[in-house]
């Protein structure tokens, strides 16, 4: 490694600002739903292998400890999603100004939480399904 | 001053032309997966249960089965779109940078390959 600074210096910004928590968190979120994308492919192929096989899959996906998976994909998504939208509104030049994007950090975060808890009232409580 | 020509700059391209092609990618992918991921929330929300039969009567639907492979290509290509600039980012040795990234470009088409296989597989018929 070259002995100068590199770029992106994680280390040395205050990551309470809003700004780079956001833009971190966006990233993560991106990174765990690749993550998601294997356990998506694995179940669509354990359909595609027949009844028995997506059984013994079944049992695999409704272990306990899936159900932390699936939250995790659920908010990861959720968070994601709403970023995402914030960055296309921002590629349309808008909502770039200092306060403007301060208050739709918020509003992000906000949104997200929400569409989050809806999303795992519906798959947990409502139809069981990631049960 | 700026030495680029009117031309130029009506054109919008840069110096190699293609430049933006990996961020409009990435636009593109977002812009359709909006409503893509949507549909596949719902509908599976939708399903009175997920065994088997349940499963590939939906995916048997042409709609169904038209939109999942959609999904599973446009995910895949986000996916790595995504993930090779986090690699970019993170990974400064070149040696290291190369393989990670060939390991992943595999991956994807990997998923995508088999999610696609695997759709058209239920959706013509031949899964039992």
């Amino acid at each position: 490694m070259p002995a100068r600074p590199l770029s992106p210096h994680l280390s040395v910004y205050k990551m309470s600002r809003y700004s780079l928590a956001t833009s971190i968190l966006n990233r993560f979120a991106g990174v765990a739903l690749s993550a998601g994308l294997l356990l998506l492919v694995y179940w669509l192929m354990s359909v595609a292998a027949g009844a028995g096989t997506q059984a013994r899959a079944a049992q695999l996906l409704s272990l306990p400890v899936m159900k932390l998976v699936y939250g995790a994909c659920i908010a990861a998504f959720c968070y994601h999603f709403v970023a995402g939208i914030r960055h296309l509104v921002w590629d349309t030049g808008r909502g770039l100004e200092r306060s403007q994007s301060q208050r739709s950090a918020y509003l992000v975060v906000a949104v997200s939480i929400a569409l989050t808890l809806l999303l795992a009232y519906c798959a947990f409580v409502l139809k069981g399904h990631a049960s | 001053m700026s030495l680029r020509t009117p031309l130029r700059r009506v054109l919008g391209a840069g110096s190699a032309k293609e430049g933006v092609q990996h961020w409009w990618q990435q636009r593109l992918t977002a812009v359709a997966l909006l409503p893509l991921t949507v549909w596949f929330v719902v509908s599976l929300l939708a399903l009175p249960s997920l065994d088997h039969a349940t499963v590939t009567a939906w995916m048997r639907g042409s709609w169904t089965a038209l939109l999942l492979i959609l999904l599973v290509l446009v995910a895949t290509w986000h996916s790595q779109l995504g993930v090779r600039v986090v690699v970019e980012d993170y990974v400064p040795a070149p040696g290291a940078r190369t393989v990670t990234l060939t390991v992943l470009s595999f991956l994807h088409a990997l998923l995508a390959a088999a999610g696609v296989f695997a759709v058209l597989k239920v959706a013509l018929g031949a899964g039992a």
